[in-house]
């Protein structure tokens, strides 16, 4: 293994690509529950980045209220916020599935802001620090590399997630209900499926998803209430780049940009935060539909 | 050029502002003539002008993102962008070049204008949501550039801009002269954005906003139009920021923020999409509860704005104008 790569030590080079493909992680898992909820219910959630930020407040209160760890928030965060995603299922979002997406965007739109505000008058703009459990603290030394291993577990968990969310919809029976509702909701209720009730579960599962990537965030980043608003204009490019058609597709899509992202930030680190949008320009220009989606 | 025949038959239930009546009937009439003199009159009744002057600019950015989406049918989710570069552009101008104010606003506003080019030929590669997210994320990455570019002043924002003299005559300092001065380009604008939709420019906008195969089907080049609507509704954004730079003294990372986007949605919205006065009441009514809640309950007024947007949506979709006329059309067929 060389000492230096692009004159920059192997081992912080290797670390910035961690921690792209950790970003990209969470980019996979968010843009895959936006794609999932697009699908079915016609609405861009742009509450997601709220509901990710509210995963890991989840995450946090419970270990300061009531001293429950890191594993225990892996089931509570995501239980709580796909809860509340019902709610909002039920009193807001089925009044508009009628009308053009973009009152959609702009209802969650107002979500975000108001999950975003009452956040910032509870606990201020500040960072709370949560810890990394005890069981995935330290690192590894991989000969080349020091391998931090919440990074890599963060990896592993999300990967696994997102594979296990492909499987689940491309798969098994239910997952071909749920494309099936996407492309005819009126043939899949004639055959005596409670769409409703499907719709309603999908998007609790997507903003479940959201929180538990919050959960995973939260020991690596700050734990603030602007996390989510920050992360969701980011992902949306990257949906805007992959294409909403394929699952598999934002997920390898999510994964590249982070570790692109992560690839500037060694190279040139002042174009490290616009980069992705400059692909999204880019493949805009050449491919219009995105890098995975259908030509109209 | 002749115009298509509009169709009231869209596809879905696209964004649907009221149907506005070519002219305007008597009551709007009246209602925006007493509107008007009470603008000419403000500096003199006690209404503070510094307040009255940053709605204005707002009404000014409002009415030209109305274009957009009442007109054209194009939500853009970054226009502050267009707003917060005419800004710092004009901001830098008057005070580090030493720039007299109208080249500084002139050169904001083209500045505007030529981002709005670039952006817009990017962005309208793709239709409804998708334009929706690629202005959001385009304008990310402007807002970006203004925090690291070494002339914005990062996070501390461009402070102590003079506002000098009108080509070396008018004092602007004077705060009844710059009032008059942006009450003047409002009008301007507010007549220049009636002129475009009542032109047949106009005309074929708004059947690309009605259904657009249609459009294409007619004939139209719809990317050109399109396009040529996005750069004039993002050159008036910039001449609404070049100018507040100009009232308030300072431009800050906030007028390129995301949430100033948002606020430009929702004062459009809670006005009325597609009614010409409905931006401006929206404009209004956002800056002043702003201005009266910052004092009375700090940081909620971002949740109170997040509920007036659910609200809007959900029950209040014509906004304040399109209700008003939609409650007149129904009291006259009542009428018989």
């Amino acid at each position: 293994m060389p000492e230096s790569l692009f004159g920059i030590p192997t081992q912080a080079f290797l670390g910035q690509l961690l921690l792209g493909l950790v970003n990209g992680s969470f980019y996979a898992m968010l843009s895959l529950g936006l794609a999932v909820i697009f699908g079915l219910l016609g609405i861009v959630n742009f509450a997601h980045g709220a509901l990710y930020m509210l995963g890991a407040y989840a995450a946090w209160f419970s270990l300061e209220k009531f001293g429950l760890g890191y594993w225990w928030a892996l089931a509570i965060a995501p239980l709580a916020v796909g809860a509340l995603g019902v709610l909002i299922e039920r009193t807001l979002l089925k009044r508009l599935y009628r009308l053009d997406p973009l009152y959609g965007l702009l209802l969650t739109f107002g979500l975000a802001l108001v999950a975003e505000g009452v956040l910032r008058d509870q606990f201020g703009v500040s960072g709370q620090s949560y810890p990394v459990p005890e069981a995935l603290a330290g690192a590894t030394d991989l000969g080349f590399m020091v391998l931090p291993n919440y990074r890599a577990w963060v990896v592993l968990a999300s990967l696994s997630v997102c594979l296990g969310t492909w499987f689940l919809i491309e798969k098994t029976q239910l997952g071909a209900l749920l494309r099936a509702g996407t492309e005819n909701p009126a043939l899949v209720q004639a055959f005596g499926v409670n769409v409703p009730v499907m719709v309603m579960l999908t998007y609790a599962a997507g903003a479940a998803l959201a929180a538990l990537a919050g959960v995973l965030a939260a020991p690596i980043i700050q734990v603030t209430p602007l996390m989510g608003s920050n992360l969701i204009i980011v992902v949306f490019a990257v949906v805007v780049i992959g294409g909403m058609g394929s699952i598999l597709g934002s997920v390898l899509t999510g994964l590249a940009l982070g570790l692109i992202e992560g690839l500037t930030k060694v190279l040139y680190p002042e174009a490290s935060s616009v980069v992705v949008f400059v692909i999204m320009a880019a493949v805009l220009m050449v491919r219009p539909a995105g890098l995975f989606g259908k030509e109209k | 050029m002749t115009s298509p025949p509009a169709t009231p038959t869209a596809a879905g239930q696209a964004p649907r502002p009221a149907p506005a009546a070519p002219h305007a009937e008597r009551p709007a009439r009246i209602a925006r003539g007493v509107v008007l003199a009470l603008l000419l009159v403000a500096p003199f009744i006690g209404l503070y002008p510094v307040f009255m002057m940053k709605a204005l600019c707002f009404a000014i950015f409002a009415c030209a993102f109305n274009l957009l989406i009442g007109y054209t049918g194009l939500l853009s989710f970054g226009h502050a962008a267009f707003l917060g570069s005419a800004a710092y552009a004009t901001g830098w101008l008057a005070r580090s070049a030493g720039w007299s104010p109208e080249l500084a606003v002139l050169a904001g506003t083209l500045l505007a204008a030529a981002l709005g080019l670039v952006i817009g030929l990017i962005a309208i590669r793709r239709t409804g949501i998708y334009f929706a997210m690629v202005t959001l994320a385009m304008a990310q990455m402007v807002y970006f550039v203004c925090l690291q570019m070494p002339f914005t002043g990062g996070e501390d924002g461009l402070q102590g801009v003079p506002r000098g003299a009108l080509f070396g005559l008018l004092p602007l300092a004077d705060d009844r002269v710059m009032y008059y001065l942006v009450l003047a380009l409002f009008v301007a604008v507010f007549l220049f954005v009636q002129r475009i939709v009542h032109s047949p420019y106009g005309q074929v906008l708004k059947a690309i906003r009605e259904n657009e195969p249609r459009a294409i089907s007619l004939g139209y080049d719809v990317d050109r139009y399109k396009l040529l609507a996005f750069v004039l509704s993002t050159t008036l954004a910039g001449l609404a920021g070049a100018l507040k730079t100009v009232v308030l003294g300072f431009a800050t990372l906030s007028d390129v923020h995301w949430s100033l986007s948002g606020e430009v949605i929702l004062m459009t919205l809670l006005g009325g999409m597609g009614t010409f006065t409905g931006p401006v009441i929206g404009a209004f009514t956002i800056v002043g509860l702003q201005n009266f809640l910052a004092d009375q309950v700090g940081s909620w007024v971002q949740v109170i704005i997040g509920v007036t947007f659910i609200a809007c949506v959900l029950a209040f979709r014509q906004g304040v104008v399109g209700e008003a006329v939609a409650w007149q059309a129904r009291r006259r067929r009542r009428a018989g």
